[in-house]
């Protein structure tokens, strides 16, 4: 409840139309509760006295009501949809906002899958809940209210006897709806569940059959839907209870107002038109009250969303620009200092993931960084471009603390090719020009040519206009790395972080791009994460970091005489059977030469 | 072509929101609901019983208003009082009588749906399982699922809520134009007059909101695309500092659905609004039309009282046919597209269950196959290979030379068009699905893991495994230390914290659940692709002692993986070009030794 309180924000642009959708709202009951009191009119004054004129004139009178309620109704609609609907835009776009501002610590929490259902079907039940709040919620109370008002002005004695039923439907009515909520939402969770099972088994539809555990998928699908059906039967069998309990008060009703109205007509205190008339009163209060029991979900669901939407909005971004953030540092030559850096994901982690981390990296330079796989590699290279901030020490870049940098400053200095390739719809020179909107269409090509793309591009359907699908599928691994390294490439960076970005290129290919990388650099810094030591042989200085700390440190040929873990790594990749490490830098040489000629 | 290219990722794309004023039509209406009557059918009992009662109920729903016409009429008009309390008696009965089972009908019908519907699943479900594989290739896992989800959800809207109002309706309908007609011939015609005229607005408004839903839809599927790129590119878009770009794509497309769905909403709500006049309008011509036949003394207060009260009742229904209608329509739409993938065929298993043995000793003999995933592009040709038990065989070549095939035959997830397949002799057409896979142990380069504990996931390689067992079989795949360190070690869940495994985790705990499954044959599909390799080779060992006396095939880029190979084969564009260990092929300075220098390339010493 306090998460739609909340929420009201978002209905402050909209409050002038809310607030005429609610009088016009007013309006439309009071015209609908005045039908009643002329039909009586008609009965008691037109037929009992047979005066024909009354009972045409009221007649037309009525129609006129009818039509006049019919607009009415009609601006009420549009005024509240243009509210939900006004919200529902609103909310879309201060969720995707906030978003934006999230850092990658942020976006490593959440799936995307579940900020789309945020983004989607959550405004959307929050937008319901809005639009029937403005129509068919508040107009059943008033209904209700306004009816009750002219029962008592028709017959106060009557009124009273009715007064107690009412009391009793409206307790049933709020009963249910608050029984009614957690219930919906089992009923959702219940959904959820079975939906899971269903997805991975369709996703994984291979590992499946390749362990024969399809009765064992059954098992669990059974068991999923049994107590997805239990749960429904239950809320549906609920509301079963609910309606006929509902509709039994205003039948009560109806033979309160025969038997009460009959006797004490008997006695002149009412009419026939009023009996008929306080008929008519129950059915217009009732048929309402009945719909918004219906409604109940729609207003379960809307709670529930508006807390999950919440959630997103309270986000605080890990990482954000320091009020008095310089906007210099774009300029210098790129030199990077770890200071006993230091790092935890979050704070429940007992081991950190890089630790007592110091290392200078001059302008220009190429350096490596190999380790076991979650040592922190990723890490290390993601702190410079402020993806995380650094949990201890600092980050000097050019002699000034990133930190004290606007990150939009910082990022302008930086170009970083991803571990994972992402690639948006659009062609390949779209995607090539991410970084540079402005780019000539010959930059974009000599780009692609620094990261061995051009060929293939050529290759394509329509070489540089191929439209690339979503996420890229039909491309290889290769070739979406290749143009994600393009895209890098193409903003001219000082520091280029390369983040195992030629994982899926063949050993043969990644050798031409790092001589084409190297071609190119001038006086670019540039930060390489990597798996095969083929990779990092040309690098000026190899980091050798093993559970989040740096182990060794130099030339290639330095450390395979002396850090016996960059032996090791040697080894389990190039090492040839077994033998003197003298031969096999002999093999290697002798591919290389081989190569050459 | 690789063997594998479903995009595991687009599982977890969100639901298109489609339950949103979806209006749809099934191609063949009469059709698909033919398909659902046999899932009501074991609930046939229940059914007659929800139909009694609505019967009683709507009967005795009629009998009130009558009674209280009655009353009106003949006792309080008349001024004889003595008889009203009898009269409100039988009045109450009535409505009691009614509303209990009606209560009674829905709730029968409730549990009849939903266990129609649990057994709608369950078929749909089983048959998934039988599902080939080519079915789950062919198409986004993330639409096939939003496509289930929503076709369900739909269903299960229709039927929860509209299929019992929806009889309740026109069982009610035709009982109060039956009552009225008994009641005063001039009144019911009268009000005949309106029930043309609503079911042309309903009519109208429906047609006219359909286009505009139609169009909704079409603007959200656009700004789904927008959010989801967005948003599963938001580390890209902001190393790029794209945020003003994509946010600027963003407003204008939310702005579009803004536009469409006012326009779309506005008109599906003026529905309530005109038949609530329309209402109206009704109670009025009864009034003023039953009070000048009153006039005329063809017609009694009482009786316009009761025709009030029935008018209400009828317009009820009739507000609701139209919603019902599209609900429906939605609901059989979605029932037809579930009916279609009950309908695809499933896997060819025609193997005589009696006959072989389940494969012991592991030979396995390729002959001569053929096989291509579309006609007219093979992608294996004349392929033929033999791997003696206990031999561990190497697969190498470039991307999409068919490694990755070779194993979708061997499993049989796809058939192959010529040639043929044995194991031990015997041709795996004839061994069923079932046995030949059990004996085959797979660890693939997508690794999938499933919402559960680590201890789960691994036990999905044998099912009666003791914990020891598993946590043995994790600690040989060199993954016990990793998961020591997660915050509940191995009973964390990971549907919350799979995200925050890195690749090469996953794929040691996807070789746990090889080692746990004990296999005659074993085949590594890339099992180790994105394993750095110092842990590759701890791996290594533990696969090497579980390979020892087992057939294995491992298809591997890393030529380090593949060294203590007993024989290499070097496969390119679907065809073996070089065998032999690696030592001979390197020899030979072929087309392996090519593949072997590129490892080292770039280093100048």
């Amino acid at each position: 409840m306090q998460y739609v309180v909340r929420l009201n924000a978002f209905l402050r642009p909209y409050r002038l139309q809310a607030f005429l959708a609610l009088m016009l709202l007013a309006a439309l009951v009071s015209l609908d509760l005045a039908i009643p009191r002329l039909i009586q009119r008609i009965i008691d004054q037109g037929i009992n006295r047979h005066d024909e004129a009354v009972v045409i004139k009221t007649g037309l009178l009525m129609l006129g009501i009818s039509l006049v309620s019919m607009c009415i109704a009609v601006g009420n609609n549009n005024l509240s949809v243009m509210v939900g609907e006004g919200i529902a835009r609103d909310l879309r776009e201060a969720l995707f906002l906030k978003i934006q501002t999230f850092s990658f610590g942020n976006l490593d929490q959440v799936k995307t899958g579940q900020l789309m259902v945020r983004l989607s079907s959550d405004t959307a039940a929050v937008q319901r809940l809005v639009q029937m709040s403005l129509r068919i919620g508040t107009r059943a109370p008033l209904l209700m209210a306004g009816s009750l008002i002219l029962m008592v002005n028709t017959s106060p004695s009557l009124a009273l006897r009715l007064a107690p039923l009412l009391a009793v439907t409206l307790a049933i009515v709020v009963f249910f709806t608050f029984k009614m909520e957690p219930l919906f939402l089992l009923v959702q969770q219940k959904f959820d569940t079975l939906n899971t099972v269903l997805q991975e088994n369709a996703a994984g539809a291979r590992l499946v059959r390749a362990f024969v555990r399809g009765a064992n998928e059954g098992g669990r699908f059974d068991a999923a839907n049994k107590d997805f059906t239990v749960q429904s039967t239950r809320v549906a069998q609920f509301l079963a209870t609910m309606t006929p309990m509902l509709t039994i008060c205003v039948n009560i009703g109806m033979v309160i107002v025969i038997w009460a109205g009959g006797m004490d007509s008997a006695r002149g205190g009412v009419t026939v038109g009023q009996i008929v008339a306080f008929t008519n009163y129950l059915l217009t209060t009732m048929t309402p009250l009945l719909m918004m029991g219906r409604l109940a979900n729609v207003w379960a669901g809307g709670m529930a969303s508006s807390g999950r939407i919440c959630a997103v909005l309270d986000t605080v971004p890990e990482v954000g620009d320091c009020p008095d953030g310089q906007a210099a540092g774009a300029v210098g030559p790129g030199r990077i200092v770890f200071e006993h850096v230091g790092f935890y994901y979050n704070s429940r982690q007992e081991e950190p993931v890089l630790a007592d981390i110091d290392l200078v990296v001059e302008p220009g330079e190429m350096v490596a960084i190999l380790g076991a796989t979650g040592a922190g590699k990723s890490t290390l290279v993601n702190l410079v471009p402020r993806f995380y901030d650094v949990t201890s020490g600092r980050i000097l870049l050019d002699g000034v603390d990133i930190r004290q940098l606007r990150q939009e400053t910082l990022l302008a200095g930086i170009a970083v090719v991803p571990q994972e390739t992402v690639l948006f719809s659009g062609s390949v020179t779209d995607n090539i020009r991410y970084g540079a909107p402005e780019a000539s269409q010959e930059r974009v090509i000599a780009a692609a040519r620094s990261a061995c793309a051009h060929e293939f591009i050529l290759g394509l359907s329509h070489g540089y206009d191929t439209r690339i699908e979503e996420r890229g599928v039909n491309l290889s691994g290769g070739q979406r790395q290749r143009i994600a390294i393009a895209r890098a490439l193409l903003t001219r960076p000082r520091i280029l972080i390369l983040d195992d970005s030629t994982s899926s290129v063949d050993a043969e290919t990644e050798g031409r791009i790092h001589e084409a990388l190297a071609a190119q650099a001038g006086n670019q810094t540039r930060l390489m994460v990597a798996q095969r030591i083929s990779t990092v042989l040309k690098a000026d200085r190899i980091v050798v970091i093993d559970r989040g700390r740096i182990v060794a440190l130099g030339r290639h040929r330095d450390l395979l005489q002396e850090s016996p873990i960059y032996q090791e790594i040697y080894d389990s990749q190039l090492g040839v059977c077994a033998g003197l490490s003298e031969d096999r830098m002999d093999l290697q040489e002798g591919a290389g030469d081989e190569r050459i000629s | 072509m690789s063997g594998s290219p479903r995009d595991v990722r687009a599982a977890m794309q969100p639901l298109r929101p489609g339950a949103v004023g979806r209006i749809e039509k099934a191609r063949d209406s009469r059709h698909a609901l033919a398909r659902l009557l046999p899932y009501l059918k074991p609930s046939a009992a229940g059914l007659a019983l929800v139909l009694c009662s609505i019967v009683i109920a709507t009967a005795s729903g009629l009998l009130g208003p009558y009674l209280m016409g009655v009353a009106i009429d003949r006792y309080i008009a008349a001024g004889i009082f003595s008889g009203i309390p009898r009269i409100a008696w039988w009045m109450f009965a009535a409505y009691l009588t009614a509303n209990v089972f009606q209560a009674l009908a829905d709730w029968i019908m409730a549990s009849v749906s939903q266990r129609s519907l649990s057994r709608l699943r369950r078929d749909l479900f089983a048959h998934m399982q039988n599902l080939p594989i080519r079915f789950f290739d062919s198409r986004p896992v993330g639409e096939l699922m939003s496509r289930l989800t929503n076709d369900i959800d739909a269903i299960n809207q229709a039927v929860s809520q509209n299929v019992t109002s929806l009889f309740a309706s026109v069982l009610s309908l035709s009982g109060i134009l039956a009552a009225m007609f008994m009641l005063n011939l001039w009144l019911a015609l009268a009000s005949l007059l309106v029930a043309p005229i609503m079911f042309w607005f309903t009519g109208f408004v429906a047609r006219s909101t359909r286009q505009g839903f139609r169009d909704l839809q079409r603007q959200l599927g656009g700004l789904n695309g927008v959010m989801e790129e967005a948003l599963s590119g938001q580390k890209v878009i902001k190393a790029f500092r794209r945020n003003e770009s994509v946010l600027e794509n963003f407003r204008r497309q939310n702005q579009e659905v803004y536009k469409t769905a006012l326009r779309a909403n506005s008109s599906a709500l003026l529905l309530m609004p005109l038949t609530g006049v329309l209402g109206n309008f009704f109670v009025i011509v009864l009034a003023a039309f039953g009070g000048w036949l009153a006039l005329q003394g063809l017609v009694s207060v009482g009786i316009i009282a009761t025709f009030i009260v029935y008018g209400q009742n009828f317009i009820q229904p009739l507000r609701q046919l139209a919603n019902m209608y599209n609900a429906i329509q939605a609901a059989l739409a979605g029932a037809e597209r579930i009916f279609e993938i009950i309908d695809t065929g499933a896997e060819e298993d025609d193997a005589d269950d009696g006959l072989p043995g389940p494969p012991v000793r592991g030979h396995v003999r390729c002959e001569a196959v053929d096989f291509s995933y579309s006609p007219g592009t093979p992608v294996l040709r004349g392929m033929s290979l033999e791997a003696r038990p206990g031999q561990m065989i190497a697969l190498v070549g470039p991307t999409g030379a068919g490694k990755t095939t070779i194993i979708n035959l061997l499993t049989r997830f796809y058939e192959i068009d010529k040639g043929r397949i044995t194991i031990d002799g015997i041709d795996i057409r004839s061994i069923p699905k079932a046995r030949l896979r059990r004996s085959l142990g797979l660890v693939l380069q997508d690794t999938f893991l499933f919402a559960g504990t680590v201890l789960e996931n691994i036990r999905y390689g044998r099912l009666d495994a003791t914990d020891n067992e598993c946590i043995r079989a994790a600690r040989l795949a060199d993954a016990d230390h990793f998961i020591l360190q997660l915050p509940q070690g191995y009973q964390t869940d990971l549907s919350e914290r799979a995200g925050n495994l890195s690749q090469g985790q996953r794929q040691l705990l996807a070789i746990a659940r090889a080692i746990l499954a004990d296999p005659v044959i074993l085949i590594l599909d890339e099992a180790t692709s994105s394993v750095d390799s110092r842990t590759e080779v701890r791996i290594q060992t533990a696969l090497l002692r579980l390979m020892r006396g087992r057939t294995s095939f491992v298809i591997a880029h890393r030529l380090s993986t593949i060294r203590d190979a007993d024989r290499v084969l070097v496969v390119d564009q679907g065809e073996i070009v070089e065998q032999g260990t690696h030592e001979e092929l390197l020899a030979r300075q072929g087309f392996y030794h090519h593949l072997y220098l590129s490892q080292f390339k770039g280093e100048q010493i």
